[in-house]
Formats: C-alpha cells, structure tokens, sequence
C-alpha cells in the first residue's frame, strides 16, 4: 500500500514533464520564457496554459529560439525577476553562449532541463550527452531518478540558485522519466510557496536608488578574479545545497544529499551512476545482496558542484567499483562521470579501488537488470583478482567489432 | 525484481488508444492504492503504424525504469498485429495474452502456437461499435484486463475512468456513459477457453 511522507501530501498518478510543470506553477515564477523541443515540449506547453487559463500570474515570453530564450531568462533575472525556462537537447546547445553568460553574471534562474541525445544522428530519445557539454558552464547541475526526485529537486532549485546566487537545472531522463507516469506526492500549493519564499535580489538592474552595471568589459585586470569568484561559488555551494536539503527534509520529509548511498557502506563492489538507471540497478542490488553478494550503489544527485572530498571516503573501502556514463565524451580518454569519480579519489590519496568505466544507453539505448548483472558480476571478478580492470571505456549494449 | 510486480505489453495501432489506455489503467490503479508504472514506446508517431504501451503494478515502490520484456500480461488491440509483430515475446508458458477478436481462444491460441489457457478473448471493436459509435477499442480492453488480472475492483476503475473523462468530456455524458459501458461489457464478456 503507498504510503505518503507529507501529512498534507496528495499522491498522484503524473508523468515527469507533468510535474516539473507542476513545480513551476506551484513556484510562480515573474518570467519564462522558453522554446518547446522534445521531450521537454510538454513542460512549456502545460505551464503556458497555466498562463493563458490565468492559473499563475508568471509573464511568458514566446522566443523564437532557446539562444533567445536563455537571453530573456536571463535578462529578466538580471532586472530583478525570478526567472525559469526548459529545453532540451539541441535546445540546451543553443543556449550554451548563453548558459555561461547567466552565470558569469552570477544570475539565479532555474531550468528544467530534459536530457536527450544530441544529433547527429538525429535522436530524439534519452541520454545525457546534452548537460554533460555544458558540465563546466557554471551551472549547478541536479539529476533526479525519477519523477519525485524531479518534483523536489525543483523546489529546492529555487532557493538554492537564489541563496547561492548561480543558475540551477534540474534534470530527469528524456521519455524515460520525462514520459513515464508514476506516482508522486504533491505537497500544497500554500507549504511549497512559503518554503520557496520570495525573491529579494541583492542588487538588480530595476532598482533606480542603487543603480549598478552588469557584463561590463573586463580585461586583464579583473576577468580573472571574477571567474575565479564563480568558481568558488560553485565549491562554496555545496554547504547551501546541503542546508536547503536539511530544510526541505524538515518540511517535508524527503531527505536528499549530493548522492545517494544505496548498501553502499559494507560494499565490496559498487555502481556509481547518475539518473533513472540508479533504480534499476538498485533492483540488481536488492537480488545481488538476497544471494550474498556485497554490491552497492552510489547515484550522483548534485554533478555540479561535484562532490568530490565526500565521494572519496564514500568509495575508499570499496573494492571495485564501475562508472556508468550515458554519455561519452569523444576525448580519446574517459567518460565525464569516470574522470570526476577517478581524481576525486586519486587527489584524496586513493587509489586501492579498481574503477573501470562504461558508456551506456546512448540515444535511450535499453539499459535493463540483465546488463547492470552483468557488469555486477565483472566486478566480482575484479574484486577478486581474477580478471583485470579494462585500462579504456567499456560499452554496455552495443553493436561493434571486437 | 518482486515477484508481486505484475507487468503489462499493450500492443495496437497508432489512433486507437494504446496509450491512453495503459495511462488510465495506471491512474485506475494506483486509486486501489498500489504503486504504477504507465509508459508508451515512442517511435515514428503515425496513424495506423504498430506502437506498444507499458504498465508496471506493484505493492511495493517501482525502481525499475526499463523496458517490459517478460510482461505477465499482453494486450492485443488490433488482431492484425499478430500477423507482423512479435506479440508473444518474452511471455514464456505464464503469461497471458488478451486479444480484440471473434475467433475463439483456441483458434488464437493456435495462430500464436501458445498454450489455449493463456489466451483470453473479447469482441472489443463490436463493443465500441455498439457502445461508444467508433471503432476505438483502448476501453473495453481495459476492462478486459481487469477482468483477467483479477485481483482489482471493477468498480473503483469505473470510478477513476468516469473521474477522469469528466475533467475531459463533462459537455458529452454521452461520450462518458459510452465508454464506461465499454470497459464494463467487455469486462463481463471477456472469456478462454
């Protein structure tokens, strides 16, 4: 029998376009302004309704195009407004000059944002090659599991780019979770706008008693201390993620991390993993540990900033372990989830686990408890020294010659 | 995997509401208060062309996000599938197929070469004829479903569907008593051999 977490809570039955939307109208913001594209279409389509049917008093702008659309966002956040948009794919590679220049401006918006493969060859299905390429744009970057995840994780988006003051994503899986209908805990309108309060920007650019610049030319003299502050920002953070987590926890009873450990404390093998696959392999984990076998999970939530002295005390005990990337990053070396995983450890003085790497589910490849066993049971044998790790990235699933 | 996870492979053309149909299975169930899946295979979207929808029911809370490739439960809206797609994949000796037809169990049986105890049959499109004034056979196959998976009530999925096609249809109670008719004839006249 479900079972709900909130007091106040409503389950429903909604897919994850359905609740990032919900996520949206329940946070109001002043602007969106957004260009649909697949799969996440339905995000826009559902909250520009809202709009038109006067649901939420939010300003859409219709752009002609997500270069445009981040420009708005981003214009209107810098004026003063609470901003969001969605995109997508191609979407999100339109926006990329944008994307750095939201945060080098240190803007707060928030995007829900639906991975999908890139093109070419055109592919309209899930992956995660699109926020991987934008990874070192500034952003802070959320990845939820499933529909829940996503409902949350946009909640707390809000207070974490506004109290962090850096553009925040959140994430769900193209068709996958974007597509797929669940069931979902909806808190009420009333607990979710008093947990995400209101926007009161330090300084904007409306605000005619305190007129400032913003995007000014900046040469030798300064560019390299504001990146510098933008970096820091990032590693700084962590510690506002962590608290609005505490503070969403205390609300409404979900509690949430950078990542998540599944069985991971007495592990001797273990999946790092970002996304909807994390669940189905928490399935294999749940069989792997009925037989005695001990297996776990680490699922990376927050990939920006990346959790880096945390996660390596997390795997130091770890025998061996295998990194799951849904996107291959074409460098002739490894894949962006593995080359984090592997210095995060290295640079703690780690460097007994055995890490293996693995590209999966590209162009929403399937990806099912079968192939996540087996790459179980390889790390059974490495673990046990009788076979070697593999020195270059494995591939889950794919046709190729040996 | 939890052997109380019961999967479902909707297989139909696309217009004739394979995936509406597995979404308001899924809302209907989770109203029983279990955990639900509801998810459709996309691919080229036209009229006409093969298309499968998914569902996943459980006690416990769904992890699981692949694809349904042992279903417990297979849905056949359009006869003319079993000709040209792999219907049967993945449902071993157990699983149990549903299919919109006037031949009997064991002729289907047959044409499938399966077990005739796995094969359960319901004149869906002369039901929508009759019923609903189109060719559109999703609901009563829901019904159907119903009937064969046994363990839900009839009557909280005539409840949840009717919630449903109000917020859609409340100017057309026309539209709505069809349909819940629909799911409740081929719930009563689903029948094996």
């Amino acid at each position: 029998m479900i079972k709900r977490v909130f007091l106040k809570g409503k389950l429903v039955a909604k897919t994850g376009n359905e609740v990032m939307a919900e996520a949206m109208r329940q946070i109001e913001p002043d602007v969106v302004a957004a260009y649909p594209i697949t799969p996440a279409t339905e995000i826009v389509q559902i909250f520009s309704q809202f709009v038109a049917d006067g649901i939420v008093k939010s300003e859409y702008i219709a752009v002609e195009s997500e270069h445009s659309a981040m420009s708005a966002t981003l214009a209107a956040s810098a004026a003063g407004a609470r901003a969001m948009t969605a995109t997508s794919s191609q979407g999100l590679c339109f926006m990329l000059e944008m994307l750095y220049i939201a945060s080098g401006l240190r803007l707060p918006i928030v995007m829900a944002e639906v991975n999908r493969a890139i093109s070419a060859p055109l592919n309209i299905h899930g992956d995660q090659s699109d926020t991987m390429g934008a990874r070192d744009s500034g952003w802070i970057q959320i990845y939820s599991e499933n529909s829940q995840e996503a409902y949350d994780n946009m909640i707390q988006a809000i207070r974490i780019a506004e109290e962090a003051k850096l553009p925040t994503l959140v994430t769900t899986d193209g068709f996958i979770i974007s597509h797929c209908m669940e069931v979902v805990e909806f808190y009420p309108d009333a607990d979710v706008k008093a947990f995400t309060g209101e926007y009161k920007p330090e300084r904007y650019l409306l605000d005619t008693k305190r007129p400032y610049t913003l995007g000014s030319i900046d040469l030798q003299d300064y560019y390299f201390e504001h990146r510098y502050q933008l970096a820091q920002a990032i590693r700084d953070s962590k510690d506002v993620i962590l608290n609005v987590a505490k503070d969403f926890e205390k609300t409404f009873g979900r509690k949430y991390e950078m990542y998540e450990k599944f069985m991971l404390d007495d592990a001797e093998i273990a999946i790092v993993v970002i996304g909807s696959t994390a669940g189905t392999a928490k399935a294999v984990v749940d069989e792997l540990r009925e037989k005695g076998v001990k297996a776990g999970l680490l699922k990376i939530r927050v990939f920006r900033p990346f959790p880096t002295e945390q996660i390596a005390k997390d795997l130091v005990y770890v025998k061996a372990i295998a990194v799951l990337d849904r996107a291959d990053s074409c460098s002739g070396a490894f894949a962006p989830l593995y080359a984090d995983v592997v210095s995060s450890l290295y640079a703690a003085g780690i460097t007994t686990p055995k890490i293996v790497n693995y590209v999966y589910g590209l162009g929403g490849r399937e990806i099912n408890t079968k192939h996540i066993a087996e790459v179980y049971a390889t790390l059974v044998k490495i673990a046990l020294g009788v076979q070697k790790p593999a020195n270059q990235v494995e591939y889950i699933n794919v046709r190729r010659k040996k | 995997m939890s052997v109380k996870m019961i999967e479902v492979r909707w297989h139909g053309r696309g217009g004739q509401g394979a995936k509406t149909a597995s979404l308001l299975f899924a809302e209907a169930v989770l109203a029983t208060g279990k955990y639900i899946q509801a998810f459709p295979d996309y691919g080229p979207e036209r009229m006409g062309a093969p298309v499968q929808s998914f569902n996943r029911i459980s006690e416990d809370p769904i992890t699981i996000h692949s694809g349904v490739t042992n279903p417990n439960y297979v849905v056949i809206l359009d006869p003319s599938l079993m000709e040209s797609v792999p219907v049967i994949d993945g449902i071993g000796t157990i699983g149990k197929v549903i299919v919109n037809t006037s031949f009997s169990s064991d002729e289907i049986a047959k044409k499938l070469g399966i077990d005739a105890n796995q094969v359960y049959v319901v004149n869906a499109r002369q039901i929508a004829h009759e019923t609903i004034g189109k060719d559109i056979p999703n609901m009563p196959m829901l019904g159907a479903l119903v009937k064969v998976i046994g363990t839900l009530d009839i009557n909280d999925v005539l409840e949840n569907t009717k919630n449903k096609l109000m917020t859609k249809f409340r100017h057309k109670l026309e539209v709505i008593n069809g349909n819940l008719l629909s799911i409740k004839r081929a719930f009563d006249e689903v029948k094996s051999c």
